[in-house]
């Protein structure tokens, strides 16, 4: 603690110039740290998940689920994320071949089928607040607009960051860094498909069935 | 206008500052002595330092150090608390009604408990990890030096916004774990429960961060050859803590935001009709609860198997028995959280699978505690303040664990629950257990950080304080509680009789306050004497682990080579080779201090504000400024730098003449 660091002759190392190894090190450590911290958000869901499953009967006087919710919209809903989450692995590979363009075009794809999944569920909650089926009815809609929006936070989080992982990329173009950042974009956008699936079967699918 | 006025300050108004002199002459008093603080710092010029070399510094060293200080200053905020606590308990009897108002009394006690887990016991644990676990596994630094500053620092928000409330608004009066419906916007109208909220929600990200840095650190950064069965036991127990902080510390975030929403937005999550339910509240909480305890207490383990282990010079017995009960104290810590309600009434199946649940995870403790007793057997024992520390916990730790096995059975539960037995029983756990262990951990590393030991002598009479005023605080109320004395009470009736043990559990806590002023002392007698405590070795009580075969202080790159590990307690077998061999120094690449990550806490703080006053532009404000800077973070291309191998020879040959002289 005697010694401080400010004191020396310091060079600044950027992360592309790093030592191979170092730079693997840390490829290997944000990949590995953010994929701990999805298994975080997979408890933050199962807990919500959970908290839907005990209050989805809690009705009390309002609408149950296979009253409110549209298949139709859902299936499109899902089958836009699901390709999403195709284009995203494309992005992926597109990287691969080192040409800006290409992994554009995919990301824009994916950011497009992203934001058209958010402003259909967008339009499916400003409908049920409309016709007076808010999150202020029973404890049922205040879990499903809570599990959902949960998710749907997360897909704008994403957006946010499609914009950002463009703007690095033309920017600084295909160093490891980029690279890893993609990466664990692509973790990130997958993890949510699968949240998604889940969301599909419990909520939706159960729902109708009044299971 | 007032549409204006409540847009631009919320619900924030003229009565938020507290009436009775009480709660405002603490909070002057508090506010005073932050302003004398600045005024000294101000006075001996040293901002520009604090905030170069500790504020902003990623060295998680130093970060450590500032984590066990905060976590002192509210060890001693929730200190006053307990004092206040029983000083009503012991006066308010019959006709006398004592001196805090019924509300004022739960606003205390809902602090106090608030405060020392989350702010004082958290802090400590995160502060000792900070210190130990990267030097013990051989690392250069955690995985990812800017995220723990920033968990620091949102751990010192979450503090801020505590203390906030008791100078702006009110605080939580609902408990510790805030139960609905006490805690829904009927019952609880004012803002208490939202700082609550806010203060632990935010401090709960800090914690999971922490938790996703340490585990990766130490599955990714260990010293190459420490697989982890050679790794040591205090960095076994910080694995299992991480691993039960992933876990559980979602479940807090979701839990607290429930509550809030139902608060704020009108949901019905536990809220006593429409479709609420209540109970799921307890469930859920607890689900966190339950493992936080265990949180707590396996540093402790771990750091009590490293003590013991040293002082008895003998390798600790039973390493992989010890590994086991760890880990299955962290899988079954998870399947026990129903006894904290037993009396819910979820019927007798299910109650019965939890009680033995709760009997099942005192077997791998109970192993733990003769693993460290035959450590012991037929070695040379030092009796060292770290040790009396230990040996005050086995006695209590024991005592408090088979209080626990009576409250697991149910139907005895049944007549404990709520009762001061029960809140006797915790405190032994998490006095006894947690602060003991952390309190041998921090005399037991103090060289290595600061380079030289703590006086002896005042480290032993701060046990023996400790050790006496817990019983004469403690003992009294498991006797209360077997007497039917409830918990949280502030009143009772004087044919009761229970006065006089009130007043032998106050005067116990005055023990243990004096305890507190001579650790102070301890430290700063210590201080002063810091040139004949000097730790010349790096090695001052024989160890076996690889912080001590660094320098004390230790160096802020840690490691000038790494070393390579080949077997367990390695530093015992190769201490007598390692110092004269040659070492080939290279480059070491080193986090740049990072301003941004304080800017996130004080940042934090005014969201945190404007969510518990419904200033939403100030709410977003905060938030748009945080993700910016987390942006101009991820974006800056520059964040380590490379110190040159002649520097760090350089400073290792200081080293080794200050060692020879």
């Amino acid at each position: 603690m005697s010694t401080q660091n400010q004191q020396f002759d310091i060079h600044h190392v950027s992360l592309s110039e790093l030592r191979k190894e170092e730079s693997t090190s840390i490829f290997e450590n944000v990949s590995f740290g953010f994929f701990v911290y999805l298994m975080t958000d997979l408890v933050l869901f199962a807990s919500l998940f959970a908290v839907y499953a005990v209050l989805h009967k809690n009705t009390a006087g309002g609408p149950a689920g296979y009253q409110i919710f549209n298949l139709n919209t859902v299936l499109v809903e899902t089958l836009l994320l699901l390709t999403s989450s195709f284009t995203t692995g494309l992005t992926i590979l597109s990287l691969k071949t080192k040409t800006k363009k290409n992994v554009y075009i995919n990301l824009f794809i994916t950011f497009l089928l992203g934001l058209s999944f958010l402003v259909i569920e967008l339009n499916e909650f400003s409908h049920l607040v409309s016709i007076g089926d808010s999150w202020r009815v029973s404890g049922f809609l205040s879990s499903f607009f809570t599990l959902v929006g949960t998710h749907g936070l997360h897909i704008s989080i994403g957006l946010i960051w499609m914009i950002i992982l463009a703007y690095r990329l033309h920017k600084t173009g295909f160093g490891r860094a980029n690279i890893r950042r993609f990466t664990i974009f692509s973790l990130f956008w997958h993890f949510l498909d699968v949240i998604w699936i889940f969301i599909f079967t419990v909520v939706y699918l159960m729902g109708v069935t009044r299971l | 206008m007032i549409y204006f006025a409540s847009f631009l300050i919320g619900k924030l108004n003229r009565n938020a500052i507290p009436s009775d002199l009480m709660t405002l002459g603490a909070a002057v008093s508090i506010v005073a002595g932050l302003i004398f603080g600045a005024l000294i710092i101000t006075y001996l010029h040293k901002w520009k330092y604090l905030w170069k070399e500790w504020f902003t510094s990623v060295d998680h060293k130093k970060i450590g150090i500032m984590y066990i200080i905060v976590s002192v200053l509210m060890l001693i905020r929730g200190g006053v608390d307990a004092l206040m606590l029983r000083g009503q308990q012991a006066t308010s009897v019959g006709i006398h009604h004592g001196y805090l108002s019924s509300y004022t009394f739960a606003q205390v006690f809902s602090a106090h408990g608030t405060i020392m887990i989350f702010f004082a016991a958290m802090g400590m644990m995160f502060g000792i990890i900070n210190l130990v676990l990267p030097l013990q596994i051989g690392s250069r630094d955690v995985a990812f030096p800017f995220m723990n500053l920033t968990s620091f620092w949102l751990f010192f928000a979450g503090m801020i916004l505590v203390n906030v409330s008791l100078g702006i608004g009110d605080f939580s009066a609902a408990g510790w774990l805030a139960y609905p419906p006490l805690s829904e916007l009927q019952y609880s109208p004012t803002v208490g429960v939202d700082y609550w909220i806010w203060s632990l929600e935010i401090a709960g990200i800090g914690s999971l961060l922490s938790g996703v840095n340490f585990f990766t650190t130490i599955l990714k950064t260990r010293a190459p050859g420490m697989t982890l069965t050679k790794m040591p036991m205090f960095a076994w127990s910080v694995l299992c803590t991480t691993s039960l902080i992933i876990f559980a510390f979602p479940i807090l975030t979701v839990t607290l935001t429930l509550l809030y929403l139902d608060r704020t937005m009108g949901m019905h999550f536990f809220t006593a009709g429409a479709g609420g339910n209540m109970m799921m509240y307890v469930n859920l909480i607890w689900a966190w609860g339950h493992p936080e305890v265990y949180i707590l207490i396996l540093p402790a383990f771990g750091i009590f198997s490293e003590v013991v282990a040293t002082f008895s010079h003998k390798r600790l017995f039973g390493y992989r028995t010890m590994v086991g009960a760890l880990v299955s104290i962290t899988v079954l810590s998870f399947t026990v959280w129903l006894h904290h309600f037993f009396t819910m009434g979820a019927g007798a199946d299910v109650n019965g699978f939890f009680g033995i649940m709760t009997m099942v995870i005192a077997i791998p403790t109970g192993v733990k505690i003769f693993n460290w007793l035959f450590t012991m057997y037929k070695g040379r024992i030092k009796f060292s303040q770290s040790m009396l520390w230990f040996f005050g916990f086995v006695g209590l730790f024991t005592v408090g664990g088979v209080a626990g096995v009576i409250l697991a059975v149910p139907p005895a539960d049944f007549q404990l629950h709520n009762s001061l037995f029960l809140v006797a029983h915790f405190h032994t756990m998490i006095v006894g257990g947690v602060l003991f262990g952390y309190f041998a951990g921090l005399s037991y590393w103090f060289p290595k950080i600061f380079g030289y030991k703590l006086n002896e002598k005042l480290g032993r009479l701060t046990f023996y304080l400790w050790f006496i005023g817990f019983l004469l605080a403690f003992v009294p109320l498991y006797i209360l509680g077997l007497l039917g004395a409830t918990r949280r009470i502030d009143h009772y009736s004087a044919s009761l009789g229970w006065q006089p043990l009130f007043i032998i559990a106050g005067v116990g806590v005055l023990v243990i306050a004096s305890g507190v002023f001579v650790m102070i002392l301890q430290h700063v007698v210590s201080f002063l004497n810091r040139d004949s405590l000097k730790d010349k070795t790096g090695d001052p009580w024989n160890g076996k682990t690889l912080e001590w075969s660094i320098p004390s202080p230790a160096p802020f790159y840690n490691f000038a080579t790494t070393p390579i590990v080949h077997s367990h307690d390695f530093y015992w077998d190769v201490k007598n080779i390692i110092k004269h061999e040659p070492k080939e120094i290279n480059d070491i690449l080193m986090p740049k201090n990072d301003s941004n990550a304080p800017i996130i806490g004080i940042t934090s703080v005014f969201f945190g504000f404007a969510m518990v006053w419904h200033i939403w532009w100030l709410a977003l404000v905060s938030l748009f400024v945080i993700v910016a800077i987390l942006l101009k973070r991820f974006n800056d291309e520059n964040p380590n730098y490379l110190l040159s191998a002649d520097k760090i020879v350089e400073l290792e040959e200081n080293y080794l003449i200050f060692r020879q002289s």
